[in-house]
């Protein structure tokens, strides 16, 4: 059972049972009913049938990670895959219709709470109706508000008549008393206490990453779709009317990215999104915003790769690919959100900083990021005033104007009079293509300059944990929080976690806290140890331990307290 | 009209070969630029790679010298993010046709307002004499060792039929028709393709100048550029090519048109501030 504070609820289903709209009510009516909420997808590559599963946590306070404990299982459809059962345990309650599931659950330690969810929703309406069915049974069992489960149904099917409202209303009214059942029969599934959730927002990672390029000034987004990245180009394609953002889904992942760089040459504000296989495609593009300085930004969402990998999985195998993106040799920033809020914070930060210094910045998240969703304080949510940092072209205005930081004066061609030029070829200061070894000489370390301004300005790494420690567990993107879970439930007095935030340069601080450790523990989603490697190859540490996991899911918390137990003997 | 030397750039290091149907159809350029009152600053020249694509290098105006086959694209970013740019898209037959094959397809069915023009000399001629898409069936190369076995591309009938809205042909040993033929184009609200024939002095010994002059002739009156069969039959004549205006659409709407956010304000995105309040509405508006 969870440890008092929280609920944790998986809910299983083929595609095609409706299994998000269950998250989608259960996310809404449980915050607007006091609750904090965090859920995370699994999903399989396939459009109908399978076996797909959400965890809810519905918690007294904010919680930002995934559990393997299963407190109630709620199925759906037959055919519960292994990854769920070895999840169950003989505190873990399980509502399944045994007229569908037959026999699949008399062997595991789990309690069968037999629900006739088919029955039901034939009842109700239709078939349709067992998620809404499933999704009142989890509301029963907690103490939520039933005026906000109405005040859901209102509001999400209102438009399709008052019939589809009321039938709705009823299958979660089923489904409410059924929980209510439930709870007595189940007494240790209390939920946990209310809290006052009314001024946070629930956000999921892709409407964290759309909102927080647009806040950074995003207007320009191309794309070819490519799970897990999709989520960001239909946020865009859906809101570019409100936002004004010109959107086009291209031909392939080559075009996207060229037509970013000439839209960003012509003073637009673009951002690309995709997955492994697709920036691998832009890698030649990126050069160019490379040699040409065109601010651009890529959102790199990463699932299990080579090539094709596990399509709808995660994974963090792609920093080498961002660290290492395209040919010959120019700077970049290179960004990673553990959590929602910087998932917003840092892909504003990347349009800052890649306007700032005219470089590419890649924001890099994975599915497993990009499809969780939690309540966050808006505050949080932070973002510099967008700045595309333009002049207006004067007489003798050169667009790669020798200066002392590096950072020539951008214009654009329609700002001012003069001529702007812009040149894939090592070229002079005009942009023209000059073949003098002088010359490149000059323009790279011109553009190498700007690369130690991307160490000087950057985003602190988050270090928390006790004030004397001497070890120190590293990590970076979205298995930060599970990490630092973990590590709250293990209260080691000599260790503190560091998520690095920016992987690309590798910054001052970084180095300084890797430096004063003793012991250096990474926590990572890949087989290789990217980010280990990477740090050795910065600082010439070298690690004690690791911990890494590359099945194609996240990280537990348990799985890392685990892990890291056994390594700290 | 103004004097098509605004458009020099006098400390140019040309690098096209004694002789080459480049110059010509610079000349030409610049002479459309010029009868139409243009000032460099108000073009943008994009181009990809080879020595076509080296044109905004050897002429004054804003320019986008990208990559191999992607030009298209650059120039379709540019004018999506301001409008009000005359953007004309350069590169030979290999860079269009070849590299950037699919971005052709899909930048005719896209419909930019963007000029297309491609030196079309059927041979490779930055990299030494290999055969390029358009290259004769049969023309033996240092790599085409056994002759071209391959179909040549048809540029101007695959633009008709994948609903382009402005094709024609050129050739630069006309400079005033192709000066001409370039003008509509720019003029043209549209993707427009230009597909211009020009001898490659050094490795093309086939399609010559001669045999060029041998193998084209200009459009009559009689044709009637709005009829889309016709100007696909026309782009299907191999034995001698067509010169000039094969087709022409107006009023399709264009792909600036379609992105929906200049429907109601014109200014190019470099003018613009995003609406950060709109942001945190949003967000209020979340469960």
């Amino acid at each position: 059972m969870a440890s008092g504070k929280d609920l944790s609820v998986v809910i299983c289903g083929g595609a095609g049972y409706g299994v998000q709209t269950v998250e989608d009510i259960l996310a809404k009516v449980l915050k607007r009913s006091g609750y904090h909420v965090f859920a995370t997808r699994e999903y399989m590559s396939r459009v109908r049938g399978g076996n797909n599963s959400t965890e809810i946590r519905i918690s007294s306070t904010p919680v930002d990670g995934m559990v393997d404990e299963i407190d109630l299982l709620v199925v759906l459809s037959p055919g519960v895959r292994e990854n769920i059962r070895n999840r169950i345990t003989k505190n873990t309650v399980i509502a399944a219709d045994r007229s569908s599931v037959g026999e699949e659950f008399e062997k595991t330690d789990g309690a069968l709470f037999d629900v006739a969810l088919g029955e039901m929703a034939k009842e109700a309406g239709g078939a349709v109706y067992a998620n809404v069915i499933a999704a009142g049974l989890v509301l029963g069992i907690t103490d939520a508000s039933t005026d906000q489960a109405e005040e859901y149904f209102r509001s999400r099917f209102g438009k399709k008549g008052d019939k589809v409202v009321d039938e709705n209303r009823s299958a979660c009214g089923k489904g409410l008393e059924l929980g209510r059942d439930m709870a007595e029969k189940f007494p240790d599934l209390a939920p946990p206490e209310k809290d006052d959730t009314s001024s946070r927002r629930v956000m999921n990672g892709v409407q964290a990453v759309s909102l927080g390029a647009i806040a950074g000034g995003c207007d320009f987004v191309t794309a070819y779709p490519m799970s897990p990245a999709t989520g960001v180009l239909a946020f865009a394609a859906q809101n570019a009317s409100e936002f004004g953002l010109a959107v086009e889904q291209v031909e392939d992942e080559i075009s996207a990215i060229n037509m970013a760089v000439g839209a960003s040459y012509a003073g637009a504000s673009p951002m690309v999104t995709t997955s492994g296989g697709g920036f691998s495609l832009m890698y030649e593009g990126f050069s160019l915003a490379g040699v040409a300085e065109t601010p651009l930004v890529a959102h790199l969402a990463q699932r299990p790769g080579p090539a094709t990998g596990m399509a709808t999985r995660t994974e963090q195998g792609d920093l080498n690919l961002a660290v290492h993106a395209g040919h010959g040799e120019f700077p970049r920033l290179v960004l990673a959100p553990g959590t929602i809020e910087e998932a917003y914070s840092l892909t504003a930060r990347a349009f800052e900083i890649a306007h700032r210094y005219q470089v590419q910045s890649i924001v890099m998240t994975d599915q497993y990021l990009l499809n969780t969703f939690r309540d966050v304080d808006p505050d949080d949510l932070t973002a510099a005033k967008p700045d595309k940092c333009l002049v207006t072209s004067g007489p003798g205005y050169r667009r790669y104007e020798d200066v002392p930081n590096g950072v020539s004066p951008r214009s654009v061609p329609g700002l001012g009079k003069e001529i702007v030029g812009c040149d894939s070829h090592e070229h002079d200061e005009e942009g023209h293509v000059f073949e003098d070894f002088d010359l490149r000489v000059r323009m790279s370390d011109k553009r190498f300059r700007k690369g130690e301004l991307l160490k000087e300005d950057f985003v602190p790494a988050d270090i928390r944990g006790p004030e004397n420690w001497t070890r120190l567990v590293l990590c970076w993107g979205s298995t930060g929080p599970i990490v630092s879970e973990a590590l709250k439930d293990l209260e080691l007095s000599d260790t503190a976690l560091m998520r690095i935030r920016q992987i690309w340069p590798v910054a001052e601080d970084v180095v300084a806290a890797v430096e004063r450790a003793d012991e250096l523990i990474f926590v990572e989603g890949n087989h290789d140890g990217q980010l280990e490697n990477l740090i050795r190859s910065v600082t010439g540490r070298s690690a004690q331990g690791h911990l890494r996991n590359y099945c194609g899911l996240q990280f537990s918390v348990e799985q890392v307290r685990m892990g890291l137990s056994e390594i700290l003997g | 009209m103004t004097d098509p030397r605004i458009f020099d750039l006098p400390e140019a290091d040309m690098a096209w070969c004694p002789g080459c149907g480049d110059f010509k159809i610079l000349e030409a350029l610049k002479k459309a630029l010029a009868d139409m009152d243009m000032a460099p600053e108000d073009v943008v020249v994009v181009s990809g790679i080879g020595q076509a694509a080296k044109t905004p290098h050897f002429m004054k105006c804003n320019f986008l010298n990208g990559l191999h086959g992607r030009a298209l694209s650059h120039a379709t970013g540019v004018k999506a993010a301001n409008p009000k740019l005359t953007v004309v898209a350069i590169g030979g037959d290999g860079d269009m046709y070849g590299e950037g094959g699919n971005h052709f397809l899909h930048t005719v069915r896209r419909n930019p307002d963007i000029a297309n023009f491609v030196y079309n000399n059927m041979v490779y001629g930055l990299t030494k004499g290999q055969a390029s898409p358009t290259s004769p069936r049969g023309m033996v190369t240092p790599v085409q060792t056994r002759g071209v076995s391959s179909e040549p591309v048809n540029p101007l009938a695959l633009a008709i039929v994948q609903g382009a809205t402005f094709v024609a042909r050129a050739f630069s040993g006309d400079v005033d028709h192709t000066a001409e033929t370039m003008k509509a184009a720019i003029k043209h609200r549209g993707y427009a393709l230009v597909d211009v024939f020009q001898p490659c002095v050094s490795f093309n010994k086939i399609n010559t100048f001669k045999w060029f002059k041998d193998h084209t002739y200009r459009l009559g009156d009689e044709h009637d550029s709005s009829n889309r069969s016709a100007a696909l039959a026309l782009a299907m004549e191999t034995e001698r090519f067509p010169l000039g205006i094969l087709y022409r659409e107006e009023g399709r709407p264009t792909f600036e048109d379609s992105l929906g956010i200049y429907e109601k304000d014109d200014t190019p995105l470099h003018r613009r501030s995003p609406d950060v309040d709109k942001v945190r509405e949003t967000i209020d508006s979340m469960a």
